[in-house]
């Protein structure tokens, strides 16, 4: 008999899988970029303020990074849905893992605002630079580029974590392979062929990053 | 807000959530405890002159490094059915655990090892200390300082990576939490009560291991 259940997947699939992939792209840069944005902020505050607001905000920090993702989206989503104003999955997922990417960046950067040693800030400012003269010209250019490494290690792990999106109902790479596999119950071949792309963007990228960790050591 | 909070449903069904807590500490401890053991063979192979070997670890590092844990999960729950090979949902999502941890903590214990100068080993031999000596007293004990630390976030990764296990109908705390939801429709309440769950249980983690940390090493370091 000629007739089966299951279609197997064909050439006319790429610009579903194409599509995955472009999503898990979009949302990760998205979350990299609002994250890194957000957690320069608060990075710069925790190294500048004093004991009672970090430890206000190192809590909510800490809460972010000891609560599963996967159990962060559907807590947001659920919340969301609660409240009346249902969003839908790509603007919570944004959301969720653009402040879960925050509360490991301000970490990185706080550590990169701290590195910055207190002599070099009393120089600067001893040549009459102000107070923001010494943040902008001396702290984020020396700062961040010391933590550099460290971003890129984030980062990957940001790239990573958005296949979670998935469970909320995003259209990203896995959620995309996953419904190729139950129309078309070849998962190993496809599964391979998701896991070459991350590593395709992650492997390079890693390198990188050691690299640069490397040259920075010596 | 008209949302009104039954906390009760929770309450009812407290032993079926620390039940689901029990099995996520069992997984992400026994993943921690196998990925050690494999860790070790997998930083020896890194630095072995062997090719193969080298080629092996290599390979199983960068692959665990590079790819999503859920990912990993995927592949071994529904991936490795197309040899035929079977996995439960507990077993699938402990060796995507085992395989993740295997791959970080073989490049921690690589790190820690290379961190020692080779001169400290000259110079334990050059003081009469056999080999054993020299690592049980010299070279071991410097290194463990250094890579308890991350070997700690490794273990608090594993807690929350366990939590995937709610995709392929694992009984850990998630999936449990899943379960329990779709029976009441408390899906708010019960996912406050995992989220704090998990929060108790990292937080409690990084308790007991800086006391450990502390007891060992003497507070220096």
């Amino acid at each position: 008999m000629g007739f089966s259940l299951f279609t197997p997947v064909s050439w006319s699939d790429t610009g579903f899988i194409l599509e995955g992939i472009l999503n898990t792209i979009y949302i990760s840069v998205v979350a990299i970029v609002v994250g890194s944005i957000l957690g320069l902020i608060v990075g710069f505050f925790r190294a500048e303020s004093g004991k009672i607001g970090n430890m206000i905000m190192g809590s909510f920090l800490d809460v972010l990074r000891s609560v599963p993702l996967i159990i962060q989206l559907i807590l947001f989503t659920t919340f969301m849905g609660v409240m009346g104003s249902p969003l839908n999955p790509f603007v919570a997922g944004s959301i969720v893992l653009s402040l879960y990417t925050m509360a490991f960046m301000a970490e990185v950067f706080r550590g990169g605002f701290e590195s910055v040693h207190k002599s070099m800030r009393t120089a600067a400012r001893s040549l009459g630079m102000t107070y923001w003269q010494t943040v902008f010209y001396i702290r984020t250019p020396i700062g961040l580029r010391a933590v550099l490494p460290s971003w890129i290690g984030v980062a990957l792990s940001v790239i990573k974590d958005s296949a979670l999106v998935s469970v909320i109902g995003y259209m990203e790479l896995l959620r995309t392979s996953e419904q190729l596999i139950s129309r078309s119950q070849q998962p190993l071949e496809i599964l391979i062929g998701v896991g070459i792309f991350y590593f395709i963007i992650s492997y390079p990228l890693s390198l990188y990053g050691k690299r640069l960790e490397r040259k920075m050591v010596l | 807000m008209d949302y009104e909070f039954h906390w009760n449903v929770v309450l009812n069904a407290w032993p079926q959530l620390l039940d689901g807590a029990f099995v996520t500490l069992h997984v992400s401890v026994l993943s921690m405890l196998v990925g050690i053991v494999i860790a070790i063979f997998l930083a020896l192979g890194k630095m072995s002159e062997y090719k193969a070997f080298s080629y092996f670890s290599n390979t199983w590092i960068e692959i665990a490094r590079n790819t999503p844990a859920l990912f990993q999960i995927y592949m071994a729950y529904f991936g490795l059915g197309a040899f035929g090979i079977h996995l439960s949902p507990y077993f699938a999502v402990f060796s995507a655990l085992v395989f993740i941890n295997a791959g970080y903590l073989a490049e921690t214990f690589r790190g820690g090892f290379m961190s020692i100068p080779k001169t400290q080993y000259s110079a334990s031999k050059s003081l009469g200390m056999n080999q054993f000596q020299v690592y049980r007293y010299v070279i071991l004990p410097q290194m463990f300082r250094r890579i308890h630390h991350p070997m700690t976030n490794q273990f608090v990764w594993s807690i929350l990576m366990s939590s995937l296990g709610i995709l392929v109908g694992m009984n850990e705390l998630s999936g449990e939490t899943q379960r329990l939801q779709s029976l009441s429709f408390r899906t708010l309440e019960f996912f406050i009560a995992a989220a704090v769950i998990y929060y108790l249980i990292t937080k409690f983690v990084l308790f007991v291991a800086n006391l450990v940390s502390k007891k060992l090493f003497k507070g220096d370091i």
